[in-house]
Order: C-alpha cells, then sequence, then structure tokens
C-alpha cells in the first residue's frame, strides 16, 4: 500500500510513477496517428514548463530536473517493452523512436529558453497559451479545425475528420490545476515545491479525469503528513469507492435508461413524463459525477492523501447560492477565487462607478457563462450559464428580501418547515430545467422539451 | 482546507457499525436468496407504466428502451396480457412464434397480431382481442414453452405461424431462453408427458452452483432494469430500434444445396421436431389452434433454382412442406398454409420478415381463415 509508506520520498517518487503510467495508459486510443502519445506528452510538456517558471530560482539546480526527465524517459521506454508484450494493447504498438525524439527535443528546447531567457514573470502569458489551448479543444469548430491540420500532418483523410478527433484525457482538470499554480505564484503565495512533487499535484491521478480540484497548498500539506491511521484509511477508502461504485455503476447508469438525451428528446411528448426524464438527468449527473469523486476520494485516502470534496447534498439546499457552494465546489472555488472576486473587486474600486446590481448582474451572469464554456464553447452551455447567472441575480436581489419578509410573517416550526420544503422544491426544479439546455446538444431541442414541460409540446 | 474540515478518520470509520451492516446485509441477501426466483412477479408494468404489446426483447436497451431476458414470469409481468381481466363477452386470441410473429422492424401496431385484432372485431358473438407473444427465437419448443405459461390468460384461439428453421433437433433447446427455463420444460414434461430430449437433469450442486445470487446477478439487475426500461415504453411507445437503414435479406443465393448439414430426405426427416406440434396440443388441451406456414421470401435472384431463400435449399423446403401438411392433415387440425403469399420485395432483412404492406397482404389471408373456419363455425 502506498499510503502506509513512511518515508515522504519514496512515497512521492512512486506516486510519480503511477501518475506517469497512468497518464500515458489511460489516454484513449483516437483515429490520429500516435495522438495517443502526443496528448499525455504535450501535458508533460505543459507541466515542466509550468514548473520552470513557478520554481524557486534560487534552490533550483539543474539536477532537480534532469532526474525527473530521465524518469520520463525510463518510464516511455518501459512502456514501449511491455507494449511489445501484450501488455497494454496497441499502446506504442506503432509509435516511431522518432517522436519520442521530436518529444525529448521540444522539451529541451523550450526548457532551454525558458531557462536562459529573462527572470520577468512568464506566468500570465503561460496561462494565456493554456487558455488558448482549452479554447480551442472546447470549441467543437476549432477542434474540427485542429482534427483537419493533424490528419493533413499524418497524411489521413481529411474528410472523415471530427472535433471528437481530439479526445485529450484529463486536460480540463489539469489545466485548472496550472493555472491555480501559476497565479498563486504570481501573488507570491505558493510555497516551495519540486518538479516531481509538482507534477503529482497536476496529474494526480484519481482527480485527473473528473476532480476535485485542490488547492496546491493543501495538497502538499496532505501529501507530507504522516500516516497515523493506516488500518482505518484502508477500511474509509473501501467505503468511498464502494459507496462511489454503487452510485456511478448502479444508480446512474440505471438513471441513464430513462433520463432526458438528445435521442429521447424528441420522442417524449407528454408532460408527465418529460418531467420525470428531466428529473431522472438531474440525478442521473449527480449520482455520476459524485460517485467519481467518491471514488477519487477513496483512491487518495488509499495513497495517503486527503483530497476536498466536490459535494454536499446540492439538490437538498434552499436557494441557488446555496446549491452552488455544495454543487462541484472545488470548480466554484476556482472560478470564485480567479475570476468573480477580481472581476467584483475591478468594479468596485475601478475609476467607471458601477451601480451595486450592475455589479452583481455582471459578475454572477459572466461568471456562470464562463462555468459554461468549460464544459464547451457551444450556445446551450451559454443559455445554461445565463440560466443560472440570471437566477442568482434574481435570488440575490429579491427572493432573498421577499423570503425573509415571508419568515418573519410565519415563525411557527411547522411553517418554517413548509417555507424550508417550498424552497428545496424550488431550488431544485430550476436546477433541473437548467439542465435541459446542459445535456441537449441545440437551442432547438432545448425549446422543444421546454415546451412539451409546460404542456405546449 | 481549514483544520476543522481535515478528515477525521476516527469519526469517520466505526468499525463495529460497519461490521453491524455488513452482518445485516449478508442476514437479508440469505433471507431473500430463497424468494428471488419468483421477484420476476412484481413487475410496475401493468400498474404504473403501461403492459408492453410484444414480450420483451431487445440489444440497444438504451435506444430501444427493451432488453432481452430469459425470466419468463418477469417477461409475462411486464406484458399487457398479464394486466387485463379476461372480460365475459372477450374472445380471445394469442398469437406466439417467431420473430415474423414479434415484429421486427415493424412498430406494434404493424404487426399481424395488432392487424388481426384492428380487422376482426367480433367472432361468436364476443368482442375479439388479440395478443401479441411471438417471441424472436427460431424453436418449436420455445413457442411450447411460452404457451404453457400463456394458458394461464385463458386464451378462446392459439394462432402459430411456424417456419421449417424453427424443426430442426438442434434448434429446439439450444437458444438462451430455453437453456435458462430447463427446470421449467421437465416440469411440464412431467405434467404433460411432453416428447422433449433435455439430456441429464443437473445435480444438486450444478443447480446451486447457476442459481445463486452471485450467479444470477445479471438477471436480477436486468429485473430492475426491465422496470426502468418501462418508464421510456410508456413515454415514447418505443419498443425496438428502427434504423433507417438496413441490409435487405439477401435475394442473390450460395449454391448451397444443404440444409442444417442435411443432404438427403431421409437425413432431414429423421431431424426434425414435429413431436413439438404434439407436445403443444398437449398443453392447449381442447382449445382451437390454427397452424401457419409462415410465409418466405421466394427468390429471383441467383442461384434461385436451388433455393427459396437464405434458409432453404428447394428441395428441404418442399419435403417439409408436404410433411407438415400431412401430418396436419392426418390429425385434422386448422392449417394454412401462406408460404407464398406475400410478394418479394414486402420482406425486409430476412427471409421471413415483412415490411407493413407485407403485413397486411398477410393478416388479411389470416383473418378470412378465422372468419370462416373459426368464427362462424358454429
Amino acid at each position: 500500500m502506498v499510503g502506509s509508506i513512511k518515508k515522504p520520498s519514496y512515497k512521492k517518487n512512486l506516486i510519480f510513477f503511477l501518475n506517469l503510467v497512468v497518464l500515458l495508459v489511460l489516454q484513449p486510443n483516437l483515429p490520429i496517428r500516435n495522438l495517443r502519445f502526443w496528448l499525455p506528452s504535450v501535458i508533460i510538456i505543459i507541466t515542466i514548463v509550468s514548473w520552470i517558471i513557478i520554481r524557486d530560482k534560487v534552490r533550483f539546480n539543474t539536477l532537480s530536473i534532469v532526474k525527473p526527465i530521465s524518469a520520463i524517459a525510463a518510464t516511455y521506454l518501459l512502456l514501449i517493452i511491455v507494449t511489445k508484450f501484450g501488455i497494454f494493447n496497441n499502446l506504442y504498438n506503432q509509435l516511431k523512436i522518432i517522436n519520442l525524439l521530436i518529444f525529448f527535443g521540444i522539451l529541451f528546447l523550450l526548457i532551454t529558453l525558458n531557462l536562459i531567457t529573462a527572470n520577468g514573470s512568464r506566468a500570465n502569458y503561460w496561462i494565456f497559451v493554456i487558455i488558448i489551448l482549452f479554447v480551442f479543444l472546447k470549441t467543437p469548430q476549432l477542434s474540427l479545425m485542429i482534427s483537419k491540420g493533424l490528419r493533413t500532418i499524418t497524411d489521413q483523410s481529411v474528410e472523415l475528420a471530427t472535433h471528437l478527433d481530439i479526445s485529450w484525457l484529463g486536460f480540463s482538470y489539469i489545466a485548472f490545476r496550472l493555472i491555480h499554480t501559476l497565479r498563486e505564484h504570481e501573488k507570491g503565495a505558493l510555497p516551495d515545491v519540486d518538479l516531481v512533487e509538482y507534477f503529482n499535484y497536476v496529474t494526480f491521478f484519481p482527480t485527473m479525469v473528473a476532480g476535485p480540484i485542490d488547492r496546491f497548498d493543501h495538497f502538499q500539506k496532505s501529501f507530507q503528513n504522516p500516516d497515523n491511521h493506516h488500518n482505518m484509511r484502508i477500511i474509509y477508502s473501501g467505503q468511498r469507492i464502494s459507496i462511489g461504485l454503487f452510485k456511478k455503476f448502479v444508480v446512474a447508469d440505471l438513471l441513464s435508461l430513462i433520463a432526458l438525451n438528445e435521442v429521447n428528446a424528441s420522442q417524449i411528448h407528454s408532460s408527465i413524463w418529460m418531467w420525470i426524464s428531466v428529473y431522472a438527468y438531474a440525478f442521473l449527473i449527480f449520482f455520476d459525477f459524485s460517485g467519481y469523486t467518491d471514488i477519487a476520494i477513496g483512491m487518495a485516502c488509499l495513497l495517503g492523501i486527503e483530497i476536498p470534496e466536490n459535494f454536499s447534498h446540492p439538490y437538498a439546499k434552499k436557494n441557488l447560492t446555496l446549491f452552488w457552494n455544495s454543487w462541484h465546489m472545488t470548480l466554484t472555488q476556482f472560478f470564485r477565487t480567479y475570476y468573480f472576486n477580481p472581476l467584483a473587486r475591478y468594479l468596485r474600486t475601478g475609476k467607471r462607478k458601477w451601480s451595486v446590481w450592475l455589479i452583481i448582474l455582471t459578475t454572477q451572469i459572466s461568471t456562470m457563462v464562463l462555468i459554461g464554456f468549460w464544459h464547451g464553447i457551444i450556445i446551450n452551455f451559454v443559455l445554461w450559464g445565463l440560466w443560472h447567472g440570471i437566477g442568482l441575480f434574481i435570488q440575490n436581489r429579491w427572493s432573498n428580501s421577499l423570503g425573509a419578509s415571508i419568515e418573519k410573517k410565519f415563525t411557527s416550526k411547522l411553517s418554517n418547515l413548509l417555507i424550508n420544503g417550498v424552497n428545496i422544491f424550488l431550488t431544485f426544479n430550476f436546477v433541473s430545467v437548467g439542465w435541459v439546455f446542459f445535456v441537449l446538444p441545440n437551442v432547438q431541442s432545448s425549446i422543444s422539451v421546454l415546451k412539451v414541460l409546460v404542456g405546449a409540446g | 482546507m481549514d483544520d476543522k474540515n481535515k478528515l477525521d478518520l476516527k469519526e469517520q470509520v466505526n468499525i463495529l457499525k460497519m461490521a453491524f451492516k455488513v452482518i445485516i446485509l449478508l442476514v437479508i441477501i440469505i433471507a431473500i436468496s430463497p424468494l428471488v426466483n419468483s421477484l420476476g412477479k412484481a413487475s410496475l408494468y401493468n400498474l404504473i407504466f403501461n403492459g408492453r404489446l410484444r414480450l420483451p426483447f431487445g440489444e440497444n436497451s438504451s435506444l430501444s428502451y427493451n432488453l432481452t431476458l430469459n425470466n419468463l414470469d418477469a417477461m409475462f409481468a411486464s406484458h399487457i396480457i398479464n394486466g387485463q381481466e379476461k372480460r365475459d363477452d372477450e374472445y380471445r386470441i394469442i398469437v406466439i412464434g417467431d420473430s415474423s410473429t414479434w415484429g421486427i422492424l415493424l412498430h406494434p401496431d404493424q404487426t399481424l397480431p395488432a392487424l388481426i385484432d384492428k380487422g376482426l372485431s367480433l367472432c361468436q358473438g364476443k368482442s375479439v382481442k388479440v395478443f401479441n407473444l411471438g417471441y424472436p427465437t427460431l424453436s418449436l419448443t420455445k413457442d411450447v414453452l411460452i404457451m404453457a405459461f400463456a394458458m394461464e390468460y385463458e386464451p378462446d384461439l392459439v394462432i402459430w405461424p411456424l417456419t421449417l428453421e424453427s424443426f430442426p433437433l438442434d434448434k429446439q433447446t439450444s437458444n438462451p431462453l430455453i437453456e435458462n427455463n430447463m427446470d421449467r420444460i421437465r416440469s411440464l414434461n412431467k405434467k404433460f408427458g411432453l416428447i422433449t430430449d433435455l439430456g441429464e437433469p443437473p445435480t444438486n450442486l450444478e443447480r446451486y452452483l447457476k442459481n445463486n445470487l452471485i450467479s444470477k446477478r445479471k438477471e436480477y439487475a436486468d429485473l430492475i432494469r426491465l422496470q426502468f426500461l418501462g418508464a421510456m415504453w410508456s413515454a415514447t411507445g418505443i419498443d425496438q430500434v428502427y434504423p433507417g437503414e438496413y441490409s435487405k435479406a439477401k435475394n442473390d443465393l450460395d449454391d448451397s444445396m444443404e440444409f442444417h448439414g442435411f443432404n438427403s430426405a431421409n437425413d432431414l426427416e429423421n431431424n426434425l421436431a414435429f413431436y413439438a406440434i404434439d407436445n403443444m396440443k398437449k398443453i392447449i388441451g381442447s382449445t382451437p389452434i390454427i397452424i401457419i406456414n409462415e410465409p418466405i421470401l421466394v427468390s429471383d435472384g441467383l442461384n434461385h433454382e436451388i433455393r427459396y431463400n437464405f434458409y432453404y435449399p428447394i428441395w428441404a423446403y418442399d419435403l417439409y412442406q408436404t410433411n407438415l401438411k400431412t401430418y396436419l392433415d392426418e390429425r385434422g387440425w386448422n392449417f394454412l398454409d401462406l408460404w407464398d403469399i406475400v410478394p418479394r420485395n414486402e420482406f425486409t432483412n430476412s427471409a421471413i420478415h415483412l415490411s407493413p404492406t407485407g403485413e397486411t397482404i398477410y393478416s388479411n389471408e389470416v383473418i378470412n381463415y378465422i372468419q370462416e373456419s373459426i368464427c362462424y363455425e358454429k
């Protein structure tokens, strides 16, 4: 058990190796030649360059980068050898050695460039590069363009290109962690970190695919904490993983049979059944996602690392703000820290005086639209973001005060219970209707579903 | 993360509490084990969800809102027939058979049973109600098994379309529905004196290994899936995938003269399960039955002079047809031979699957026969 290893450096190196293997092996096969090799390799390059930018320049020595890169080279070699023996079927069967040489060439070039260029801060430029990459990945038209470009380079049919050709495992969450460390570095709040530790944080395999997004300082502290309750940790991990597996593979999979999707959206014509399928989707996405989170938390705990919770009974919350404080919490915290708060501060203290309601409207809507964009740059995610942004604004401006005056009028326990129930019901339904935009691929089908929901379909 | 939010393992892990939960779970599992075999009878169909118009069958559950399972209790519990008490003024017709009866690529209202239901309102002064209990497997023994279950629903008439492909001995028990219901067939054998070669019964150990909670986990999961799919069936009325395009039944044929490895009339006659027809008669007792030689594609393409279609060389089919007629005539049973009634362009993806038009031509013949032979009989 990795979690039981007492010596931190052993644990660190072993997790480094595990992360590397999972990163390289889990990337699914893609129709574009060698992309399965290149996508995780680009993550490795971006992570190393990010570390060079945030490294402690005083304590930096060449060995601190040579050792991990040698380990990366050895891991590639190991995977190429095991592929020859039929393990990890088809992983690097088609890989030509020139790809590895290009990879290490690019890595060497970028490291050298970053080491020898001026000491001025490059973090913001690097964040910009990561965001641009992100935009290309999340915009179907741009992904299609990349696919066509790559197919031209690899001499494959351009006609067969689709935006799904570029399915980059884990990049969404890895990008968040990179941006977090780069921003904290800019603020001078990032603790000293070596490359292996940094790589472990960015690519930590239990959280690579679906979060949660831990803060670096918390991750580092947890990594360094001695494991005093090893046996209990194993039991707790077993519990969390079992619960996660049950949520994901029993509850969510069953709900997926009746949940709203692109196909059944046009087949259901009765309002009641449509509501049932919308509710089923609301619970499906919760059980699926929180199940993944349970598995991630359990696996991390097995490795002796504590990662934050991501859900806290979100559908039992009595308003939208509380919902967002308990749904995908680490994502919300990220956007609050790096977008909402700075923007609100800027609008409040800038030269131009903004009215309070306009500040709230702007910050809330733009934050939620940005969260929508994170899921994909298509109109339906914008509508989903707008739905929640407007909902949060309305709640902030009116429903809070309305709710307070109602609560004042009805003071008995029973009436409070009733009011809470109504609030939870309304919030849940608001969120559920929002999922219609989230799950469907276009505006037309979303409107059709909304019409059926209100009995006008 | 604040220290107050730190994971307190001592608080999270209560070994005693966990051990207690595990024991309770084990007790529940042991307690419900004997009940599990009859769990299929518990169903939300006909209660919350609409009963299905055909027995559950399907591969792509997320698109067809249907699935294949081998629990006959659950299959019947999900069917509309299970939710409809027979009225005194009802003339109940049950149609059994293979995929042609079930209606591959046909909507529930385009199948033979549905068209008979539409076209025949009265029989013997009673209001006609027709149920589709076809199941897409080619085996006469499977039809006997299904009919044994269906007798509980008091049919006034049984219609049994069949084809040569359901007759070979090796097709009788080599399908999942039969393999998973061997014990039921054995008890039918005992009760009705049926002739079915099922081999040696399993030992108690084999039976236990096959029927415990672990080995039957997929079956139990399917029971739950079937209930969930009931919501989508009720919401959409869809119970199979209707592809926009499909491969049409082959018209150009191989030059093989073999049928299931048989090359001579003698071999073929010795390997067809005509006994299953007698078994059926024992099961249904005095209930009238119409046996139909169902329509097949008669090819005009390559090698059409030696084969009718993908399934049948001409010699084998002609021999079967003659023998079937003789067999049924000898017993004086209702027989309708409609083998060439449907034009070849009205077949869809197989030599026995019909288009809606083909199904209408077919059903009109059946309706006429029922009216003439059964309804106006008295």
